[in-house]
């Protein structure tokens, strides 16, 4: 009697959380907003271009008659400084923020749950060891690690770095097709192996193949950083073509940033690891038939996952700051390109005279960062089983 | 106790040379270098630099004689501001940024703890939602929007405090104001929640049960708990001043280490890089080791062995 | 209305409505019971039930949001509690009336030494100087069977044991010498052999300072020893009140009948499997009409499904909430007499 209770709770487990969140009016905004803002600077740049002729890299002839203006109706948000229309600029700079936030998450993602489930799974001296190594990449200041990054492989080492992508596709190829199969193994095999001792062994077995699966995409990575190497050399010589510098530096941005916030990534996703092997033989060890591992896999996966996602959710915001602050530097998304983050590093030198080129990529990155913010607090609430309404 | 933290200081060292190293390493597989400028130049100049900075000797041997020297105390002198030792340089540079740096967390935790616990206090009220949106506010717009907007409205528009300058206290509030600002965000989200989560705990509850006043509840009996999650932040934090007072210093022209820092990297100025890199690791660790401390003043079940 | 007959507590159709999510809970639906002085009185209930909020409302100890006193009365000693502004109630609570709690791991400062819980007590409600406070508080922790008190009394929390600890909660809920000691599952989160000690501490200490006592608890067993008279909680209303042995002796409710039959008697039940009341307790945010305990109850007729049970007085002090109350009295009547018999 008891045990069904359980099982219609499990499964509406994603169902609760979905209603919570909805309840949230702040997150519900967040959502809206968002929404929005993907809608627009998906199709915007298109439609401003078929209505206005605007785009964001367009310079006018008649530049010195057009630059700096203030907002008007012909320019909603005014132009730039080289007469760019910036509500087009603000859309396509949009493209590329969200993108960057988006993708630099999933790299972080991951490398992180990839690690940090490595490290929380066997435990022991390995953990300690994967733990300590990421306290001393830590201690390192990231921004030194991205601006190194950056200022190395940025325009003059193009060839080089377009080397870099295919080993980059095929380590996340690798790794991907990895973590797939670790993954199916795991759940076909576990129904029949739990609380064996075979099966410990078999689960250990599996993930161990899934961290060499990881190595060898990150012996990959490795070797082309070296580019020395003739597998560097080689595939260099394959690829090596013209790639506008500014398209291979946001490449490059992804990586950059999703290197560095996987660390803490890392941490949350081994915590969870290491409370759900705990609850998991537990479980096995009282598994007399109360509950089978599908339910193992319906209650424990989701409490793991939740703070995964809700970490995920807030690294997006943080990551775009990142690299805001990269461009005001001079070092994030390269011209003819924008990203909200640049164009309010380019408005930055104008405020006092044409406060409208900083504030509107400033205000509309900020209300982005606003929503991703309540939502991320929203999905917080709403998964975390005791609520904080009151 | 003690041991605890003799050990955890003993092994600050290491760590930082460790540090070195492995940013050293960065650096060095990154390719190109100090001198490498637009121009390519010419083989025989190019020969003599290297001979004179010692790059032609092998990679270990360069490694090997740096270290001798760091752990000494010597970084050697700047590739980029000749003449000048990386020591004096940082010792030039720190006051502003740590004066920057320090009063910006001071004033964080001062309005994030106020707010926060008020707020916690208040759930629900339109203090509590307010506070909270501002808070998020501060968390959503990066540092150098928010550094140009207050000069803007305090410099320019309402002419209460300079723009850009370095001398006296009225040029150091709009610094450290948007340094703050971030912080203050985080402190208070944190401090909120972790007051809501205490005082919803069973103790408080003996407490109140004993017939206590609030004022009491929450100053004798709640703080502890509360203060936490904010202690735990810290760590990470001041870590993380860095790259806030990089922001700062540039945009309100403050000649602190930040701006310096990113010149060394952006410049491959070897010596000068690890010369922070080494300082600031130090500093984290031992600041770390302060809030670890602080952890095992607040929280009697932590004991360090 | 002042109590002359020596009544101490008296609570009078008692109403505590939570807010949630989910609709109104109404935790604590018309509780009425009395309190003699120097009585024990015992409410049993399983989880839901409404127990320990009926006395976190005595000591006006619910959350305000999202919790509310709805309605009722709650007389101590001529004082109506809920009338009172908030900190005359503060100077009653730990003073004439005092509370411990389930856990105390959890109802105790992590981060306090206890000398300073213990003191603070005294300190604010005695006047008691720190000289002063201190060196009562280690009456109190000898007096409830810590014999190196002197030296323990500077520790923290979690230096002690689970029994330690809830002695520390008794010798500080006890400090000022309360009229009324409110005991909430004292003994639920201990060992079975602390349990017995922490009971016997709580009766020794009651007969030694006079001071009348509830005692909350889901288990009869509790009950059974420590008593004067029990009422019955389901669903946030009284089920059946009596004087203890009245109670175990001839019950006149279906729901206390379960409720003895599921404690395992082993002289008669070997072999047996063990009885258990079907069902689950019901969702308090949304009762049926009629009895709550309708579809659990193995004698429900159609009338306890549709009408609300009254509430029936079967002899002088004995009541119970139920349709067929007295014929259920009846039965326990025979089948007692029965076991007598043999």
């Amino acid at each position: 009697m008891t045990e069904n209770v359980e099982i219609i709770k499990g499964a509406s487990l994603w169902r609760d959380a979905w209603k919570r969140l909805l309840r949230n009016k702040l997150a519900v905004f967040g959502i809206i907003v968002l929404a929005f803002m993907v809608i627009a600077v998906t199709i915007g740049p298109a439609i401003i271009a078929w209505a206005t002729g605007y785009t964001y890299d367009l310079i006018p002839a008649d530049r010195e008659l057009v630059r700096s203006m203030p907002p008007s109706l012909k320019h909603l948000m005014g132009t730039d400084d080289a007469g760019r229309d910036i509500f087009a600029r603000v859309l396509q700079g949009g493209r590329i923020s969200l993108t960057v936030g988006i993708i630099s998450t999933f790299v972080s993602l991951i490398v992180g749950v990839s690690y940090g489930a490595i490290a929380g799974y066997l435990g022991g001296k390995i953990d300690n060891l994967m733990m300590r190594i990421v306290d001393m990449i830590y201690a390192i200041p990231y921004i030194l690690i991205v601006i190194v990054l950056l200022n190395a492989f940025s325009g003059k080492n193009t060839t080089t770095l377009v080397s870099w992508l295919p080993q980059i596709i095929v380590s996340l190829a690798i790794l991907i097709v990895g973590i797939l199969i670790s993954v199916l193994l795991f759940r076909a095999l576990f129904d029949k192996f739990v609380a064996t001792n075979f099966g410990v062994f078999l689960l250990k077995t599996l993930f161990i193949v899934f961290s060499i699966s990881v190595l060898a995409a990150l012996v990959f990575l490795a070797s082309s950083l070296v580019g020395n190497t003739n597998a560097g050399v080689w595939l260099a010589e394959q690829y090596s073509t013209n790639v506008d510098p500014g398209l291979s530096q946001i490449f490059l941005l992804f990586f950059a940033l999703g290197l560095v916030s996987w660390l803490t990534m890392a941490r949350v996703v081994r915590g969870q690891i290491l409370s759900l092997k705990n609850q998991e033989f537990v479980m096995a060890a009282k598994a007399t038939g109360v509950s089978t591992p599908s339910i193992i896999f319906r209650h424990l996966i989701p409490n793991a996952l939740g703070p995964v996602i809700v970490y995920a959710t807030l690294t997006v915001p943080s990551v775009m700051l990142t690299e805001a602050f990269l461009s005001y530097l001079g070092l994030g998304v390269q011209a003819p390109f924008a990203s909200w983050g640049s164009l309010a590093a380019d408005g930055v030198k104008n405020i006092a005279i044409f406060p409208w080129q900083l504030l509107f990529p400033g205000l509309t990155m900020a209300l982005t960062l606003f929503s991703l913010n309540f939502l991320g607090d929203g999905l917080r609430d709403a998964l975390d089983p005791q609520t904080r309404k009151f | 106790m003690l041991s605890f933290i003799i050990r955890r200081l003993l092994i600050i060292i290491p760590m930082a040379l460790l540090v070195v190293t492995l940013t050293w390493g960065l650096i060095r597989l990154a390719p190109g270098n100090f001198y490498s400028g637009e121009k390519k130049l010419p083989p025989a100049v190019e020969a003599n630099i290297r001979k004179k900075y010692g790059l032609d000797l092998p990679w270990y041997q360069q490694y090997g004689m740096m270290m001798s020297n760091i752990v000494r105390g010597d970084f050697g002198d700047s590739l980029k501001y000749q003449g000048q030792s990386v020591n004096e340089i940082i010792r030039r540079h720190l006051p502003f940024s740590a004066t920057i740096g320090i009063l910006g967390y001071l004033l964080a935790l001062a309005i994030g703890l106020t707010a926060g616990t008020i707020a916690a206090l208040k759930q629900n009220s339109s203090f509590d939602y307010a506070s909270m949106s501002l808070a998020m506010l501060g968390l959503s717009v990066p540092n150098f929007v928010l550094g140009p907007i207050l000069v803007l409205i305090f410099g320019f528009w309402l002419y209460w405090f300079p723009p850009a300058r370095w001398g006296g206290m009225s040029s150091l509030v709009l610094p450290v104001c948007t340094l703050a600002a971030i912080y203050a965000a985080y402190i208070a989200r944190l401090t909120r929640a972790g007051m809501l989560e205490v005082m919803r705990s069973d103790y408080i509850r003996t407490a109140r049960a004993k017939g206590l006043d609030e004022k009491t509840v929450l100053l004798r009996h709640a703080v502890r708990g509360g203060l936490i999650p904010v202690i735990s932040f810290t760590g990470p934090a001041l870590a993380a001043l860095l790259a806030g007072t990089v922001v700062v210093e540039k945009v309100f022209a403050i000649p602190g280490l930040g701006n310096i820092f990113i010149q060394s990297v952006l410049n491959r100025d070897e010596p000068l890089t690890l010369g922070i890199v080494a300082f600031l690791s130090i500093m984290i660790m031992v600041f770390n080791l302060i809030v670890d401390i602080s952890y095992g003043f607040l929280d009697p079940r932590i004991r360090y062995e | 209305m002042s109590e002359q007959n020596g009544t101490i507590l008296s609570v009078n159709d008692l109403k505590t409505y939570f807010m949630t999510e989910d609709g109104v809970v109404k935790a604590v639906d018309g509780i009425s019971f009395e309190l003699k002085k120097g009585e024990t009185l015992g409410i049993v209930g399983e989880s839901g039930s409404g127990k320990s909020v009926t006395n976190l409302s005595v000591m006006r100890l619910i959350p305000e949001p999202p919790g509310k006193i709805a309605g009722g009365s709650v007389v101590f000693d001529g004082i109506d509690v809920l009338a009172l502004p908030i900190d005359e109630v503060r100077r009653i609570r730990g003073r004439r009336i005092a509370m411990i709690f389930q856990d105390p791991m959890t109802s105790l400062n992590p981060f306090l030494k206890i000398s300073k819980q213990l003191m603070e007590v005294t300190q604010l409600h005695l006047g008691h100087s720190k000289q002063q406070a201190r060196e009562h508080a280690i009456k109190m922790l000898k007096t409830v069977g810590i014999s190196d008190a002197e030296d323990r009394i500077d520790s923290y929390p979690h230096e002690f044991s689970g029994g330690m600890r809830q002695r520390v909660m008794i010798a500080m809920a006890l400090s000022c010498d309360p009229e009324l000691l409110i005991a909430d599952e004292p003994t639920t989160a201990l060992d079975v052999t602390i349990q017995a000690q922490i009971l016997e501490l709580i009766k020794d200490l009651k007969t030694r300072m006079g001071t009348s006592v509830i005692l909350i608890t889901h288990d009869l067993g509790v009950v059974a020893g420590m008593t004067d008279r029990i009422i019955v909680m389901y669903a946030g209303k009284v089920f059946e009140q009596a004087s203890t042995r009245e109670l175990f002796w001839a019950p006149a409710n279906p729901y206390t009948k379960g409720l003895l039959k599921s404690v395992p008697d082993p002289a008669h039940e070997q072999g047996k499997e063990l009885y258990q009341i079907p069902g689950l307790p019901p969702d308090v945010a949304h009762l049926p009409p009629g009895c709550p305990f309708a579809e659990r109850c193995d004698r429900a007729a159609d009338i306890c499904r549709s009408e609300f049970p009254p509430f029936v007085e079967i002899d002088q002090g004995h009541h119970s909430l139920c349709h067929f109350a007295k014929d259920v009295y009846r039965e326990s009547k025979t089948e007692a007499a029965e076991k007598a018999a043999n």
